[in-house]
Order: structure tokens, then sequence, then C-alpha cells
């Protein structure tokens, strides 16, 4: 083994030791608990689960939800992504970067939000029945496909809106100058260009919502339930970890057949390629005003109520408009159901964002040196398995966690590592997506220059990379402790009841009646809504600054 | 440091072979470059010289032969032991450190202390003619003011040889010349030895003192770059340096019989060989033997040369009289110092 080799292999040791533990102990755990029950493998059990009329309904109503979000989104950020990928106007840089919010927003603070609209005092009813209709949306589909396509907007809008920007419109010309009308050329030159662009961000989409947790867990209802809810329905209700456990490898092979038709999309991808500098926005003409500003108000109104009217009914109390809420944050009052007060769930989810995300940096990081370090057949295999879990979904890795790590050797059901380890493992695949392009986007030449006016490997590594991959490295951090701010899948399941992060408060409030639990809700995903939007603006911040130095 | 070059080394390349892939891409490479000499290494792409170059600096390891530098073996020694310079053809600047900070790089890496290394950074700027340049951002710069850096800092560590790849191939033409006299008058101050790789023979010759030229793996020919240029050693480097009046022939009785006629040679042994015609020893003459049409002029200054389309003989490169004009008929004679016998490749 050359010294080189060596080095590769001791880069690895701690992000595979990590996901012995953490991925393949639980995965394994929850596939033997799915398949052998009772302790012989029962297939006909499995075929059971399978075939139950429940069962059916929930993977029909997690199928069907998942296409109309998807369809619905990309028919309603279409125009957006026009916008971004042709329209010259004022405010062109910060309609793309203000409608990235909704999708940084943790699942359960969409969730209330829109509880917040389409609840009994909200906008909608309110409006509805000032024209004489009675618009009730709770516990409905609706309600749920709606909050979908609030959170994945951005998704379909940007990366077509880059895609279509990247379009050289000089080919269009060129088919209109060989005869084609307007629409016949977008037909045949331009959308063949974007298609590959569009069809991954809706595979995206689809594979988000197909695994949607939190947002429907808020806003559905007993018939309004997806895979996910119906994992931890019966696993916190039920108390049946066998049917949990197959409905999970049933969520997984969904996944990962999704994950596949996705790699499929993205392998045609960028096919468009504008010579450098040229400008292909123009100002909208005629009807495309029309088109931009209906646009514009839609996303407005889309992206804007739901977020103002959360703000705004955390202050609304009883008394009219105050701090009320936000005070009672710091006391287990009567009539709310908090066993400690839900400032220390703040305290909480911020030291336990600070342990995943420095976890996930240090075991994503490493894991993206020895991929780096890597080549050929080896290379792949490493990549495709440390980012499985982003084909894992959060309550999988949760229930995984919970049934595996409860009993010897592995005991750490009150250790404080679980929560951090359970983020972590969320958020290492972004970091890994995050810092392996960076480290490859670094020259080679610039190491070999380096070397060849005195460097060892050593220092190379030390002056050259390191220097390189400071600012990648913040911004990894800054997004694991975004992920783990909003992580509500897993945490839900291994959260201890007198050691809630934010996102477990505010569904424990939701879950119980009364005002002051609701308005607590209100206050507390608004503290969280800032939170995680003061994180995602150093991230941007640190991610363009140029950062100089002798 | 300007001016005072206290280590340049006498490079001696030995035996030297590469093979990537199943290629032979080095085939036994011999070079050696006096102390302070600057040569050029000239080939055409794919001929091995980048890998030459990389193998000079410990980029790349020889599958055979050896490199020395002052009669000290380097070929296993790694690429930041060897005291070698090189200024790469995209640069390479470092992004994230400013013009000082580029150019101090090297003399970091030898723990020089910081005001020194600020000393000897402005210096070496000045040298290079960029001087005030220190905070400035790589990323400012203009591809000509790159490649000064770039030169900066290998020269900044007083390496005992710099070696330049293709170092003006990024520079649009203009910038190129003016840098490429520069460079000169850089490399003869400091006294530096410098080995230079470029495809361009016009480079080749105003940047080196010798060429060596490398062809097919090996070093076909090295000489001073009026030798190599006018009296190349073979038909590929003939056509590497641009010659296109270029054929087979066989010598016979003090003349060798071409495709242009039987031509006298002097003193040289029978049998077959490679005949190249100067251009400019080609001439227009109305006893001349060869008759056909102009089908193309280039003016370079005053002076022009024409393509000749031969009624029975392959097109030739000839010096054009003034009043000719494409589709002209004329006739040529070939004087006796046009030509230049080459040995064939067979042999």
């Amino acid at each position: 083994m050359t010294a080189r080799r060596l080095l590769t292999a001791v880069v690895f040791v701690v992000p595979v030791a990590f996901f012995a533990v953490f991925f393949a102990v639980p995965a394994v755990t929850l596939v033997t608990t799915g398949l052998r029950g009772g302790g012989a493998w029962e297939l006909g059990e499995v075929g059971d689960v399978l075939g139950s009329a429940s069962t059916r309904r929930v993977a029909w109503f997690t199928l069907w939800q998942a296409a109309v979000s998807t369809a619905a989104t990309v028919a309603l950020a279409l125009p957006a992504a026009w916008i971004i990928g042709r329209v010259h106007m004022p405010g062109r840089a910060l309609f793309s970067a203000v409608m990235v919010v909704p999708f940084v927003l943790p699942t359960v603070v969409v969730g209330t939000a829109f509880l917040a609209v389409l609840g009994a005092d909200g906008p909608v009813r309110t409006v509805g029945s000032s024209f004489g209709l009675d618009i009730d949306l709770r516990q409905s589909a609706t309600a749920v496909i709606i909050a979908h396509v609030f959170f994945n907007y951005a998704v379909v809008a940007r990366t077509v809106g880059a895609a279509w920007l990247a379009v050289d419109p000089v080919t269009e010309e060129a088919a209109r100058t060989l005869g084609a009308s307007r629409w016949r050329a977008f037909r045949d030159v331009t959308l063949p260009q974007v298609r590959p662009a569009l069809a991954g961000a809706a595979a995206i989409v689809f594979l988000f919502t197909f695994t949607s947790f939190g947002v429907v867990k808020i806003l559905g209802g007993p018939r309004v339930a997806t895979i996910e809810v119906e994992i931890h329905r019966v696993t916190t209700q039920l108390l049946d970890l066998r049917t949990a456990a197959v409905l999970s490898l049933l969520q997984l092979a969904a996944v990962i057949a999704a994950l596949a038709l996705y790699r499929r999309a993205g392998r045609r991808r960028g096919i468009g390629r504008l010579r450098a500098g040229r400008s292909v926005l123009r100002r909208a003409v005629g009807w495309e005003r029309a088109v931009v500003a209906g646009t514009l108000l839609s996303s407005g109104l889309l992206l804007g109520v739901p977020i103002a009217t959360l703000a705004w009914r955390s202050i609304d109390t009883a008394g009219g408009p105050g701090l009320g809420y936000y005070r009672a944050l710091d006391t287990v009052g009567r009539g709310t159901v908090a066993f400690v007060p839900p400032t220390e769930a703040i305290r909480n989810s911020l030291v336990f964002g600070f342990a995943a995300a420095t976890t996930a940096l240090v075991v994503g990081g490493l894991a993206a040196l020895g991929i780096h370090r890597l080549g050929g057949r080896a290379r792949g295999f490493a990549d495709s398995s440390l980012m499985l879990p982003l084909g894992t979904s959060a309550v999988t890795v949760g229930l995984g966690f919970l049934i595996a790590l409860d009993e010897p050797p592995l005991d750490l059901r009150t250790s404080p590592v679980l929560i951090p380890a359970a983020q972590a493992i969320i958020a290492i695949p972004f970091v890994i997506r995050t810092m392996l392009p960076a480290m490859e986007a670094i020259p080679s030449r610039l190491r070999e220059a380096a070397s060849s006016l005195g460097a060892s490997p050593w220092r190379v590594w030390t002056s050259i990379d390191a220097r390189l991959l400071r600012r990648p490295a913040l911004v990894a951090y800054g997004f694991a402790f975004a992920i783990s701010l909003g992580e509500f899948g897993a945490t839900v399941f291994i959260a201890r009841a007198d050691a809630p992060t934010v996102p477990v408060a505010i569904f424990r409030a939701l879950s119980q009646p009364g005002a002051l639990n609701i308005g607590q809700a209100m206050a507390l995903s608004t503290i969280l809504l800032t939170m995680t939007t003061i994180v995602m603006v150093v991230v941007d911040r640190v991610g363009d600054a140029r950062v100089g130095g002798f | 440091m300007p001016g005072s070059v206290a280590s340049s080394g006498r490079l001696a390349v030995q035996g030297v072979a590469k093979v990537f892939d199943g290629t032979t891409v080095l085939d036994g490479v011999d070079l050696e470059v006096d102390d302070g000499a600057t040569v050029s290494l000239l080939g055409p792409s794919g001929s091995g010289k980048s890998t030459l170059l990389r193998i000079v600096a410990g980029l790349e390891r020889p599958d055979a032969g050896s490199v020395s530098i002052d009669d000290t073996e380097m070929t296993a020694r790694p690429a930041h032991e060897r005291g070698v310079g090189v200024v790469f053809q995209d640069q390479a600047l470092f992004p994230h450190l400013d013009v000082a900070g580029n150019v101090a790089y090297g003399l970091r890496m030898q723990r020089v202390d910081r005001s020194e290394r600020r000393r000897r950074a402005s210096a070496t700027l000045e040298a290079v003619g960029l001087p005030g340049y220190e905070t400035r951002d790589p990323a400012t710069l203009s591809g000509g003011e790159a490649q000064r850096v770039a030169l900066a800092r290998a020269l900044a560590p007083e390496p005992r040889v710099v070696l330049l790849d293709e170092p003006l191939a990024a520079l649009d033409q203009l910038l190129r010349e003016r840098l490429l006299l520069e460079l000169r008058s850089i490399f003869d101050s400091l006294g530096v030895t410098v080995v230079a790789v470029t495809h361009d023979p016009t480079e080749a010759a105003a940047l080196g003192e010798r060429v060596a030229v490398l062809l097919g793996g090996r070093i076909a020919q090295v000489g001073a770059p009026g030798e190599v240029l006018a009296r190349p050693a073979s038909a590929d480097v003939a056509g590497l340096v641009g010659h296109r009046n270029v054929a087979e022939g066989v010598v016979a009785d003090g003349a060798v019989r071409t495709p242009w006629g039987k031509l006298p040679v002097g003193e040289h042994p029978d049998g077959p060989v490679s005949v190249l015609l100067q251009p400019d020893q080609v001439v227009s003459s109305t006893s001349g033997s060869l008759s056909g049409a102009v089908t193309g002029l280039i003016f370079r200054g005053g002076s022009a040369f024409a393509v000749v389309e031969g009624d029975d003989w392959p097109a030739l490169d000839v010096r054009a009289d003034p009043a000719w004009r494409v589709g002209d008929r004329v006739s040529l004679a070939v004087e006796p110092d046009a030509v230049h016998l080459m040995g064939t490749e067979a042999s």
C-alpha cells in the first residue's frame, strides 16, 4: 500500500465508523425488524402489511398528492423561471433571492403558517366569507398541496430559470430566420434545452413531496396522511414497530426509484451553453408585461401571505396585539403542555444545532476529502454510499435510531449524542455536495505551482487547499446548522419529553387545544423562521464575499 | 535580487523516457542546458514537450533516464526539493493571495522573514515591469500582467532553473511580441538558466539562445535559432518550422533529382535524401526552367512571397516579383544556394 493510499484510508476511518454506527446499524435493524418480526423470516406477514386496505390507501394518497403537488408547482413556477431566465427588470435579483425563503424554512413552520392562513380566523376564510363562501380547507389534501407549492416554488423557478438563462437566444433567433413561428421556435429550440433542468427539478419536487412529513403531519388529518405520517402514527400510537418498519422499506424502495429517475434526468443536463458575457435579458413588452405582473402578484401572495399571517398571529393575543405569547415562552404555564419552558427548546435547538453542524462538517468534510482522493470504481461506490441518507427519509432515520440504538451494546436512548447524530446523518449529504465540488474546483496546477515553489505536500494542503476550502466549509456549516434547526422527522422520534427542540415544541403545542398553546406555537414558529433566515443570510453573505490578503 | 541571481545551474537530461497508457510520449531524451543559458524546446502539440518539462520540474516521474542539476542527481527528488521554478501556461496564480502574496509564496516556503519577503517581492515585481502591483487581486490582472506575475513568482525564490510552459500562448499577438523581447532581456540580465516550451518556431527563435526540437519523443535537432530554421535536420523538422518546399530526392553524380528538376549539390554521397528549397533562393527568371501560375501572394511589410502552382511539379513558396498578380504565369529559377539536403526519415 502506497503512502497515498494509506492516507486516503485513514481519511475514511471517521466517516465509515460514523456511518456504520448511525446509518448501517439502524438500517439493518429496520430491515430485520420488518422482515422477521417474530424471529423467523416471515415474508407472508410483510405481504399482509403491504396488502392491507390502510396501507394501500396511504400509499395511494402519498403518490397522488406528490404528483399533483409537483404538477401544480411546475405550472405556477414556470412563469417565474421565464422571468429569471429572460426578463430584464428592476428587482429581478431580489425576486430570485426572496423566493428561496420558503424552501429553507423548517417544515413545521410552513405547516404552522398555513394553519394560520387556512384556520378559523385566517385570511382565506375571512376573504371567502365576505364573498359569501365558506372555504374550509382544514385537514384537506388541498391545504397540503398548496403548502407544498409554497415550499417548492423556488426549486422549479430557480433551477429552470438558471437553465433558461444559459440558453443562447441566438439559437431561437436562428430558428425564427428559418421560418419558425415564435411558438414553434420556443417549442423546437428553447424547450428541449430547458427540459433536462425541468425534469430534474420536477423529480426533486416529487421526491420532497412524496416524503413530506412535517407539513402533512400538521395540516393533514386522519384521511390525509403520507407514508411518513403513517409510520409515525403506527409507531407512537399503536406501538407497532413491525408495520412501521415494513412501511419504511416501502418508502425506501419508492425513494430509490425516484432518485434513479432523477439521476437519469440529471445526466443530460447542461445542454444550453451561453457564450460568456452575453446578456440574454430584455425588457418585457406587450402581453409579456401582463405575465410579469401576474407572476409577481401571485408569487407575492403565495409567499408573503403565510409568513405575514404567521407573524401576525404570534402577536394577536386575546387582549389585542402584544408580546404575550412570547413572554409566556419562558414559563411552564397552566394550560400549556410543555414539561419545560419553550425557551428551553430554543436553547436545546441551538446546542444540538452546533453539535450536529460540527459533526456533519467533520464527518462530511472527511468523506468528501476521501472521495476526492479516490479514483475510478471505488470513487463511484463511496460517493453513492455516503449519499444514501439523501434517499432515506428523515422519519426512516428517526425510526431506525429508535429501534436500533435502544439496547445494548448500543444503548444510546438517553444519550445526548442521539439527536445531533441523527441530524448530522441528514445534513452530511448536503455537506458533501458543497465540499466535494469545491475540492474539485481547485485546479491541480495550483498545487503543482506551490510544490515547484518549495511547498511540501502538507504545506500545499494547508496553504492552498485549506485556504480555498474555508469559505465552502463555512457555507456547509451554515447549511448543516439550518437543517438541524428545522429538523423534525427524525428528531420527533428520539427527542426526550424533557428536552424538545423548537420544531418538536411547536408540534406538541399545536396538538393541544387552547389559545395559549396555539399562540405559543405561532410565536415559536416566528422565532424559528427568524433564526433560520438569519443563518441563511449569513451563509449567503459568506458565500459571496471575497477574501483577500497577503 | 534583480541582476543578482547567485545560483543558476547546469541542467542535464539523460535518456528520459515516459509511457502513458501504452503510448510512448518520451523515448530517450537527452538535453543539456548550460549554466545561465536559455533554451527553447520546440515541438508540435502532443510531442511530449510539456511532459519533459514536468519531469524536469519533478511533477512527473520518468519511466527511465535521469535529470540532474549541477551534477546533482534529481530524478527521485520531489518537486518541492528541487529549486526549479515553473511558469505555467495558464499562470495558476493563487486566487486567495494578492500579487505580493503570490510572488512571496516561494520565499515563505524558505522561511524568509516577513519584511525581507516584502522587499524581495517588490524588487522582483519591479524587475518584471510591474512596480506597485503588490496589493492587486490576481483576478483583476490582464493576461499580460498575470503572465508577468507568474514569472515573478517563479523567479523570486531564486531557482537554479526556470521552466516556462507555452509562456505566451494565452496572450494576443501584439502583446506576445512585446513580451517575447522583454522576457529575453529579463533572462539575460538575471543570468538564470531557462527552458521555455513552445510550439511556435518564431517564438522559439526569439526566446532561446538555442532551440531544441522535440519530435516523436526524441530530440531531433539542437542548434542556434537561425541554424534550426534555415537548415533543419530532417523533413519533419523542416515541416515543423514552416517549410513547405520539401520533397524526396536522390543524389547521384553531384546532383540531386527532385520533382523540380535536377539540381547541383556539390560534394555529397549518393543515395536517397530529403530536399528543401529555401523560398528566398527561388526567384523569377525569364530563362527559368520551371513554369507555373501564381495562386497566392503573402505580403510581410514591403517584401512578398508567392505560392506558385507548377504545370508538372509540386507547388513552391518563392520570393515574389513586385509586379506579380494572382493568376499570372511566371517562370522560376532555382539558385544553387537554395538546395538544402537532409537525411531521410528511414535512414
